[in-house]
């Protein structure tokens, strides 16, 4: 926008207008703002790469000054169950998505687009499940886990996740949008319905679908909450359930700083990217 | 606010240029407007006339040139301080605010201070409750004047198109402006809705004499409406004039072919020794320059020879004959519009526009047969060089129009 | 294929198609749901088998128990100091960097870097970071001539520690939502104002940015108060509660008295009160949602 002249009645609110000074200052300060925000990555990566006796030096540079790199992150891949950890997330997160996508995207294309008795109980419910955080109803999933003797597997650390209400909800409401006139230009050139599904819905939901499955691949990757309840043993244990074991601090024993175990800080900065590196947003 | 009359506006335009990054989108344009004028700038969408009535308003910088009003520049005043009002495309009205709000808007920023203007102080300071009452007078004068009183508690949302329109007026009438900035008012309106608004506005510069720069893309509001006409193309000024001068007389083809509904015909002809040769018909008009030329042929100034009292409305001027192959015809109502090729030009289709008549009927002369003969006025036709600019005969071929 | 008999076998295979789902939400939320509340109303333990009906008797204890009310106090505290920070310095940002022409997007991604990471691993580094022996924090604060500060072990401290560890993570996700929020604000509002003559920036906020804002502001506020009533894994790894329950929060105490102590029929209560908490703001969201549609 064009330059503003000075008003000629200029009052003590003038210095608020937008001058070329005032705007950089407004860049420096954002940027150590900036700084600020993304110095405990630097932190992590740096650390990651130092001996032990180094990381809680006295003055911290962010060079390493005795460089352990290979050591430690060998150490981590290679001589520590970090690798099943990983797994065990990745197992975990993809059965999730895909049986969500597979309940899922039927469900909410019959919600969309087909009518039958009911639909709109089952729409509400599923509202209304949205708002229910695992939290609440982790109690009886839990006994009936026990009660089932499944405790400690993959389908318990899945199943409350299997099926997502917001996936379906999200679903629908793009489904909605997919215009009739070609669904019934389909239905007229003689394709069933599941091929409607298939042909037609599917490749025009891609940009949804694939929305949503960084969404839930994050969130359940970074889930500590159920794994903590569920998992049990070492060989089922998730990444970030992981973290639980390397807390450098326990304040409720001692209330006095431990010495952080000799590994952690390459553990942390191996982990600290979900893979599909994208909105934690689990709140939703 | 309609008081003040003795107030001038002329409006001043000089070497204007602008670009957006490496794309050029005002090249050097000049225009005067004249107090109390009402100028229409048109062309297609693209042309830069909307980025010229922002630069106006003082909401884009031109990259040089300068925006005089009376004689003063304004390249350095705020949009505020120049004493304009617009009416935005889509009118910009503030949605969360009522049509009163919305009209105040102007009169608070210009006479409360700052302090006074922070949320809920409006009520509580003196200099916040003092100017209260003169501004719902002012804000209720103007609505009586648009005929929107009843609408002043009313949010944006709840009203219709023509109603937004009205009080995007009204905002900018309130604040008592010396020019009248509206950037393709009518727009959103339905076709019905913008005859009428299009006539209020008129209307409304011609009681409020205020100057009127007006931004549309469409040449029958822009030539209803306005005084002049500044037609542009590509960032450039093509020719500014009367709305008839732009009709008769275009500077080149370009403004020929944008100006008038059905588009004009151009068909190709070749001039030679003082004469225009178009098919098989020899016209004895001196052209300026030997070679091709292209001739526009208005579709109101043809007439269908074989059927007499259809088309042309002077039938007493000389005419000039030419072979022309029918292809459909569309009943306009009163009128209808003949399709067509000439037999020298097939390629390129040809519009009549013609009074109906008899002839029109199922066993007229124009259901009996594609191949007709039509008439054309040489007077009427306008030539065009190879590169667009007009040619204008050096003769006066008038009086001695021969048959070929 | 007849109308109707179309119709019919699209009824049947719109019910084959939804089934899958319907029963899982069954199993999963509609049914666990029932049994919560059922739950609630007993005195069941994971530990024993026996289990009677105990009435409203778990809300009585809950009301009326110093654990739960300090557990209360400590999140609706945290909440008091995490959402002002995730709301003002989010949208502060926002409109900051908005208004950046060439570094817009380099700034938005490393704002946006935290919401990436795996927080569970990040409060390892933020504990490594606010030790109070030889953490950096500590270490800055006394060069620049400050005191420092025992972060996780000192119990007036330690929910001040978690809500800076909160907003660091949360304050990329709520100034992206602003700026989808600003960036949908019609350009033409802006010039409409300045040729009203509110182009000052204050008259600018107040006038169109804050009022247009309205359904965003209420987003961000309601979100992040459920997440604030949500804090749980910086407590699980960092603090477990301590020190002295002082960062004891309301759903480490349903997962400590549900999943450590197995006092299944009292955490059911407590998950109760704590779902009761959520469609509250559910329901202000669905409210203010309604109300502030503009066109």
């Amino acid at each position: 926008m064009a330059d503003i002249s000075p008003s000629p009645t200029a009052t003590w609110f003038d210095w608020v207008k937008p001058k070329s000074t005032g705007r950089l200052i407004t860049t420096v300060l954002l940027f150590i703002g900036a700084w600020v925000m993304v110095f405990p990555f630097i932190w992590m990566i740096s650390s990651s790469m130092k001996p032990t006796d180094e990381v809680y030096d006295a003055d911290f540079s962010i060079i390493p000054k005795t460089f352990k790199g290979f050591e430690n992150y060998y150490g981590v891949i290679f001589e520590q169950p970090y690798m099943v950890f990983l797994m065990n997330s990745m197992i975990v997160c993809v059965g999730i998505l895909v049986i969500q996508l597979l309940t899922a995207i039927p469900a909410s294309y019959a919600l969309a687009k087909l009518k039958f008795r009911g639909s709109s109980i089952l729409f509400g419910t599923v509202i209304a499940a949205i708002t229910i955080p695992i939290n609440v109803t982790s109690i009886p999933l839990y006994i009936g886990l026990v009660k089932v003797g499944l405790l400690d597997t993959y389908f318990a650390m899945m199943f409350p996740f299997i099926v997502s209400v917001f996936a379906i909800f999200l679903f629908r409401q793009f489904f909605r949008g997919f215009p009739d006139s070609i669904i019934q230009a389909a239905r007229v050139d003689g394709f069933s319905e599941i091929e409607i599904i298939l042909r037609l819905i599917l490749p025009s939901a891609v940009p949804a679908i694939a929305a949503f499955s960084v969404f839930s691949f994050v969130a359940h990757w970074n889930d500590l909450y159920w794994p903590l309840i569920v998992v049990q043993s070492q060989d089922k244990m998730t990444a970030t359930l992981s973290m639980m074991q390397y807390h450098p601090l326990s304040t409720r024993t001692t209330g006095a700083p431990m010495p952080p175990p000799p590994s952690s800080p390459r553990r942390w900065s191996l982990h600290s990217f979900s893979p599909a590196g994208c909105s934690s947003g689990a709140s939703l | 606010m309609l008081t003040d009359g003795m107030k001038m506006a002329q409006l001043t335009l000089k070497n204007i240029k602008k670009s957006f990054g490496d794309t050029p989108v005002l090249h050097d344009i000049s225009l005067d407007v004249h107090d109390g004028e009402f100028v229409s700038l048109v062309g297609q969408s693209g042309c830069g006339k909307s980025t010229l009535l922002r630069i106006i308003a003082g909401l884009e910088h031109p990259d040089s040139g300068d925006v005089l009003i009376d004689g003063q520049s304004m390249l350095e005043a705020a949009p505020k301080d120049r004493n304009i009002a617009m009416v935005f495309q889509d009118y910009a009205l503030y949605p969360h605010m009522s049509v009163g709000e919305n009209m105040a808007m102007p009169l608070v920023m210009a006479r409360l201070p700052l302090y006074a203007r922070l949320p809920m102080m409006r009520s509580i300071t003196p200099a916040g409750r003092g100017a209260q009452p003169e501004i719902r007078a002012d804000v209720e004068k103007v609505a009586k004047q648009l005929r929107i009183e009843h609408l002043l508690d009313r949010k944006p949302a709840q009203l219709s198109g023509d109603q937004r329109q009205r009080v995007a007026l009204g905002r900018a009438l309130v604040r008592d402006p010396q020019v009248f900035l509206m950037d393709e008012p009518l727009s959103n309106l339905d076709a019905k809705l913008r005859v009428q608004v299009r006539a209020e506005i008129t209307e409304l510069h011609a009681s409020s004499g205020l100057t009127f720069v007006y931004v549309t893309h469409d040449q029958v509001e822009a030539m209803t409406m306005s005084s002049r006409v500044a037609l542009l193309q590509t960032g450039h000024l093509l020719q500014v004039g009367t709305p008839n001068d732009l009709f008769a007389d275009p500077a080149n083809l370009d403004v020929a072919q944008f100006i008038g509904s059905p588009e004009i015909n151009i068909t190709p002809g070749e001039s030679c020794d003082g004469k225009v040769t178009i098919g098989a018909t020899t016209l004895p008009i001196a052209l300026p320059t030997s070679g091709p030329v292209q001739v526009g042929i208005r579709p109101e100034t043809i007439s269908v020879s074989d059927a007499p009292g259809l088309g042309a409305l002077n039938s007493a001027a000389p005419t000039q004959r030419l072979a022309f192959n029918k292809r459909l015809i569309e009943d306009l109502g009163p009128e209808v519009l003949i399709h067509g090729t000439f037999a020298h030009a097939p390629d390129s289709i040809i519009r009549i526009r013609a009074q109906k008549s008899d002839a029109y009927s199922s066993n007229g002369v124009l259901a009996k047969s594609n191949s007709l003969e039509v008439t054309v006025n040489p007077n009427q036709l306008l030539f065009f060089g190879a590169d667009g600019q007009r040619m204008r005969p050096t003769t006066v071929a008038q009086k001695r129009v021969e048959t070929a | 294929m007849t109308v109707s008999k179309r119709q019919q076998t699209q009824t049947r295979l719109a019910y084959l198609l939804v089934l899958p789902a319907t029963l899982l939400i069954l199993a999963i939320y509609i049914i666990p749901i029932l049994f919560v509340f059922l739950g609630s109303l007993t005195d069941y333990t994971l530990v024993s088998d026996y289990y009677e009906f105990v009435g409203f008797e778990n809300y009585r204890q809950m009301f009326g128990d110093e654990v739960f009310a300090n557990a209360l106090n400590n999140t609706f505290f945290y909440a008091l100091l995490f959402l002002p920070g995730a709301f003002i310095i989010s949208l502060v940002l926002a409109i900051a960097i908005q208004e950046q022409k060439q570094f817009r997007s380099v700034l938005e991604v490393l704002y946006f870097l935290p919401v990436t990471s795996t927080l569970a691993a990040m409060a390892l580094v933020w504990a490594a970071l606010m030790d109070s022996g030889q953490g950096v924090i500590n270490n800055t604060l006394q060069t620049f001539g400050l005191p420092r500060v025992n972060w996780f072990g000192n119990e007036d401290v330690v929910l001040y520690s978690l809500a800076i560890i909160s907003l660091w993570s949360i304050i990329g996700f709520n100034m992206v939502l602003f700026l989808a929020g600003l960036t949908s604000i019609p350009k033409n509002l802006y010039e409409a104002a300045a040729m009203d003559g509110a182009d000052h920036p204050v008259d600018k906020f107040f006038r169109v940015t804050w009022p247009m804002l309205g359904p965003t502001a209420m987003f961000v506020a309601v979100t992040s108060s459920i997440t604030a009533f949500k804090l749980f894994d910086t407590v699980a790894i960092l603090t477990q509660g301590g020190p002295d329950r002082a960062s004891e929060v309301f759903l480490y105490l349903a997962f400590l008295e549900g999943f450590e102590y197995f006092n299944m029929g009292y955490s059911a209560a407590l998950s109760l009160f704590f779902l009761g908490i959520i469609f509250l703001f559910a329901l202000i969201q669905a409210f203010f949602s309604d109300r502030n549609v503009h066109y």
